[in-house]
């Protein structure tokens, strides 16, 4: 009798976490970031300076089954020497609550600019990558990322 | 919440001068995106850790600026150019005011 109580009761715990589980999965209504969101951001960091492609190598999975944890790592070509390196790479998302994702400071001691780190994304959407040298040249570089279940919220 | 940040770091403890290492981060938290309601519908308030920081020799070598959308148990690897002998020392800065850090040795020879 003791122990069916006590699993009965724990049955309960478990029936209200998953309920306010499913409350945070269904509540958020976010207004989301877009592509012009992306395009302020990068207008406040460098103005109407002209982008460059390529040199950028982005690589994310194509298809996000979880958007909790979308792995992403970027690499800018460069020799990585006092007199020419990367100096910023910044990483925005135009479907997430808030543009920003991750900025890096490299300096000509990393031997390459390449980084890596996990991200959240709460819908498909591109990844745009902004790359600053050191002499001030600016790349730009997208990729997109088909999101099956959103990591907002969550 | 994330009162128990556990970093983290994997550093080869040597490399020859000249060698390009990778070196990886991850550290225990949270990472409250401040865009999450609790079941009362009221806005969770944000706590991230919104910087990391490498420096090699008491010199900065490599940084990372996080913003919201970063995971949970933030991940970080990066690249670093082995010249000399010395120690690495990590550092992640919370939202609430807290450093998280950590350190490791490096033998170049």
């Amino acid at each position: 009798m003791a122990s069916a109580g006590r699993s009965h009761s724990r049955r309960d715990m478990l029936l209200f976490s998953s309920a306010a589980g499913l409350a945070l999965v269904l509540a958020p209504q976010m207004a989301l970031a877009d592509t012009k969101a992306v395009e302020d951001e990068i207008k406040k960091l460098y103005g109407d300076k002209k982008m460059e492609s390529g040199k950028i190598k982005i690589d994310v999975p194509q298809i996000a089954e979880n958007g909790l944890v979308v792995p992403i790592t970027v690499e800018v070509e460069s020799p990585m020497t006092d007199a020419d390196f990367v100096k910023a790479v910044h990483v925005f998302a135009d479907g997430n609550p808030q543009p920003g994702v991750v900025s890096y400071r490299f300096s000509a001691d990393c031997g390459k600019a390449n980084a890596s780190t996990r991200m959240r994304l709460a819908q498909t959407q591109n990844i745009v990558c902004i790359a600053e040298m050191s002499n001030g040249t600016l790349y730009s570089a997208k990729a997109e990322v088909k999101v099956t279940i959103g990591g907002c919220g969550g | 919440m994330a009162t128990n940040s556990v970093p983290r770091v994997r550093v080869p403890a040597q490399a020859k001068a000249g060698e390009v290492i990778e070196i990886k981060t991850l550290i225990s938290h949270e990472m409250e995106s401040g865009q999450r309601k609790d079941a009362a519908g009221k806005i969770i308030p944000r706590q991230i850790i919104n910087k990391f920081i490498a420096a090699f020799n008491g010199k900065t070598v490599f940084e990372a600026e996080w913003a919201p959308s970063i995971s949970a148990n933030p991940y970080q690897s990066f690249f670093y150019k082995a010249k000399e002998s010395g120690e690495f020392k990590f550092t992640w800065k919370d939202d609430n005011g807290s450093d998280y850090t950590a350190s490791a040795k490096l033998t170049v020879g």
